[in-house]
């Protein structure tokens, strides 16, 4: 089937503004978004820039803007639209578009790096393993399946709001509730000191768009008041 | 740009971040990466890693080695297989205290389930071996190392692309690195170098491996001047999505999935009567091709995987990744509907020639390459030989590359700085210009399709003379034809043409490698099946094939310590 794309393309090499251009390819129906963006660069245009790792929905590289909304490319099939359908894709929002599709995620990995991503803990480990039941395990067992991917952050009203676009957004959250529900953790008072203000865990405002867009089916905005009621469950002890 | 620091990693995954993690407190260390960090192919390994922890039933290393070993066909270094599997209990307990959330089992302790090839008891039955989280493992493992890695302050050079080793008097001073973002060309310095830098999938047509996996690293450490060992020994992995070739998991039938042809039988029996569908994977791929070719597959060329008989709780809880892959890509609910498989290139065996402690041996009497280590899929130690078992990759990941670590961090104070001259860089500064300016009608997308399906019908699971040699002088021809590409991006930002000029130069070097080894090779071992040379040759081919820089074969002995060949039955 043939398949029109209009993308979104800036080189800051030469152009001053960023404009869109339009591409018509042959596509099979189980073909990837990845897959058509790929073939334009092939056949039609090399300069054409994206980022793509592993093709299937686990590196998390080719987050983009398709039709509006943050995806996968390789997440996305041909199938999915209609023939002669204009599929629109664009770089992700809220951060700086280096070219084309390609974002600047460096403040991306800052603000995860800044939720202390690793397991803190105190006591001395056993020789073997720590016990974790299964029950505990799966308090968090969705938020492992997190792949950085940016989608959620990128699609967050509060982030791209300038007025409020310190928040740390839902990613950085998801990892934060996957150290802090981890039974094994012991490192709770400094997380929550780090999620206890307006930029952190309370710049969600519950917008669903985090959840609505992630490709791997977190419940982001559900981690995220969890981590709330964990913050005022803390706030209650100390009282 | 100029850089310089004691240690440089090239490559971002499982490996690499290891031996970062290793040497950080001691050296100042970088991991220079093509891709972006966390976007390493390790995070698509999904079945687990294997230790004999025995969490779940007798088990033992001498087991573990065992089948490593036969897994090989005979073909690994035991005193490296017996260091690998030793230390695997080490290994999972380090990763469990750095945080990685293993699967549990009913008592709390890390779970563990079967995997091709591993048994209880030399090959009796199979064995509960593979510690796991769910379907995810590679990527939950990436993420907690890369978390160590920020932790502790390690320097990236994200979307950086190495052009070049930089090697004078057998001793490695550093590379040079096209930063991508810029187009910037940076020389960067080093004591000693760690290529880490995955596998080569990325040649072959119907493959498992991303975008990334073109073997450059291993091309490099060749174009330097080190031989590449074992090259001929490409796994194709028996269940590949079809038609895509994305992973679906041994951990399927390790949780109890079943190959099944087009009359619904369990075709496994008859292949590998003791362990059925769990054999080695080199086994299995030739199963379900051999179905398909004597018409019990289905029409396209596959075999149906069948899990519905597990139940929809047991796949959401261990087989999540796969279930989501079937669901989008196919339409089709495994939980509910077999999944149609076929065998897929997976991981090459063969690599960069290394000792237990990661240094790059140059020859076949072991001269150690000063300053230049391998870890990793890109290296050979070898543990896999001519067939990997399942879940024994990361292992290797975890073990060699943390001896790499150890041994820079141990050697870089007796190694002296050696400045490097502009020379590398001007050469490097020619060989960009010189693509960018070149002139022709060839493009990189036909070459590299042509030189995928080539290796595809040529070199893939069933090999013979013709071929073989046939698939050389086309690799020969496709080589010349990159001379005549013509690259149209000029541009400095993010050119991924240009790199993908330089990745192809690579895939069409390893292709003739790999070619020409498995050319010589005239016996059938492990993954290297030969229709003309059905049989194991022991008296002649129990040995490490090297192929040195211009084409010269020659051949390295096998270490054989405790398990002596013998017939290869499952």
């Amino acid at each position: 089937m043939i398949m029109n794309f209009r993308i979104f393309r800036y080189d800051p090499e030469k152009d001053d503004e960023p404009y869109y251009r339009d591409y018509e390819i042959e596509a099979d129906p189980k073909d990837r978004i990845l897959d058509c963006l790929n073939r334009i660069r092939a056949e039609k245009d090399p300069t054409l820039s994206f980022r793509m790792s592993c093709g299937h929905g686990v590196c998390g590289s080719d987050g983009m803007r398709i039709n509006g909304a943050s995806a996968l490319a390789c997440q996305k099939l041909v199938r999915d639209f209609k023939e002669n359908e204009e599929v629109l894709i664009e770089p992700l929002q809220v951060f700086r578009v280096v070219k084309d599709l390609i974002v600047d995620l460096d403040p991306f990995f800052e603000r995860y790096n800044s939720i202390r991503p690793y397991l803190i803990t105190k006591n001395p480990v056993p020789d073997k393993e720590r016990f974790q039941s299964v029950e505990e395990h799966r308090t968090f067992e969705d938020a492992i399946r997190c792949i950085l991917c940016a989608c959620c952050t990128a699609s967050c009203p509060v982030n791209q709001d300038k007025a409020t676009e310190a928040y740390i957004g839902p990613a950085s959250l998801v990892r934060a509730f996957r150290y802090l529900f981890d039974s094994r953790d012991e490192g709770s008072t400094e997380r929550i000191a780090l999620l206890d203000n307006k930029d952190g865990a309370w710049g969600c405002q519950t917008k669903w768009m985090c959840t609505k867009v992630c490709p791997k089916e977190i419940p982001v905005t559900k981690e995220i008041f969890e981590i709330k009621k964990r913050i005022l469950e803390s706030r209650k002890g100390k009282k | 740009m100029k850089f310089h620091h004691d240690i440089v990693i090239v490559g971002a995954g499982l490996a690499g971040l290891r031996a970062a993690v290793e040497c950080v407190e001691k050296a100042d260390i970088a991991i220079v990466s093509k891709v972006l960090p966390t976007r390493s192919h390790s995070g698509a390994a999904q079945g687990g890693i294997t230790a004999s922890i025995g969490n779940e039933e007798e088990d033992h290393w001498e087991w573990h080695m065992f089948d490593t070993v036969k897994g090989s066909d005979y073909l690994a270094d035991q005193d490296a297989v017996e260091i690998m599997v030793r230390d695997a209990p080490r290994v999972i307990y380090e990763l469990e205290h750095m945080g990685v959330p293993f699967s549990r089992n009913t008592v709390g302790r890390i779970a563990q389930r079967n995997f091709g090839g591993h048994t209880r008891d030399y090959g009796k039955k199979p064995v509960k071996r593979a510690c796991h989280v769910s379907d995810r493992t590679g990527r939950v493992v990436l993420d907690t190392l890369y978390d160590q890695c920020l932790r502790h302050k390690v320097k990236f050079y994200p979307e950086h692309y190495v052009l070049s080793l930089v090697l004078e008097d057998g001793r490695c001073d550093g590379m040079i690195a096209y930063d991508l973002s810029s187009g910037e060309l940076n020389l960067i310095e080093a004591k000693a170098v760690l290529l880490a830098t995955g596998g080569c999938g990325r040649i072959f047509k119907t493959t498992s491996n991303g975008f990334a996996s073109t073997g450059d690293g291993l091309n490099l450490a060749h174009r330097a001047g080190i031989p590449l060992m074992d090259m001929e020994f490409v796994q194709f992995h028996p269940t590949g999505l079809y038609p895509l070739g994305i992973l679906v998991s041994e951990a399927a039938r390790g949780e109890g999935a079943i190959l099944r042809n087009n009359q619904g039988e369990r075709f496994m029996e008859r292949y590998a009567p003791t362990v059925k569908d769990l054999a080695a994977r080199d086994v299995v791929s030739r199963a379900i091709l051999t179905e398909v070719r004597e018409g019990r597959g289905f029409e396209g060329g596959f075999v149906h995987l069948d899990l519905t008989h597990l139940g929809e709780e047991k796949i959401l809880e261990k087989l999540w990744e796969i279930t989501s892959f079937v669901r989008i890509y196919l339409g089709i609910d495994p939980v509910h509907e077999p999944i149609p498989v076929y065998p897929t290139c997976h991981y090459i065996m063969g690599g960069i020639p290394t000792d237990a402690e990661g240094r790059v041996l140059k020859d076949e009497s072991r001269t150690v390459t000063k300053g230049l280590y391998a870890a990793g899929e890109c290296a050979c130690v070898s543990v896999h030989g001519a067939n990997r078992l399942g879940c024994n990759s990361l292992l290797d990941t975890l073990v060699f590359g943390r001896r790499a670590g150890l041994a820079m961090k141990e050697d870089i104070a007796k190694i002296e700085y050696h400045p490097v001259s502009d020379e590398p860089l001007e050469k490097a500064k020619e060989l960009i210009g010189g693509l960018l300016d070149n002139k022709g009608p060839e493009k990189i997308a036909i070459i590299r399709r042509n030189m995928q399906s080539l290796m595809m019908d040529h070199c893939s699971v069933f090999r013979d003379e013709d071929n073989l040699g046939i698939g050389l002088e086309e690799i020969r021809s496709l080589k010349k034809r990159l001379r005549n590409v013509e690259i149209v991006n000029k541009g400095r930002y993010f050119n991924y043409e240009l790199m993908e000029a330089i990745e192809l130069g690579h895939q069409l070097d390893l292709a003739e490698v790999i070619l020409l080894s498995a050319f010589r090779r005239k016996e059938s071992r492990g993954a290297h099946f030969r229709e003309d040379f059905p049989a194991r040759d022991d008296t002649n081919f129990l040995k490490h094939t090297l192929v040195f820089p211009g084409g010269e074969v020659r051949y390295k002995s096998v270490t054989v310590t405790r398990y002596h060949p013998e017939a290869r039955v499952y």
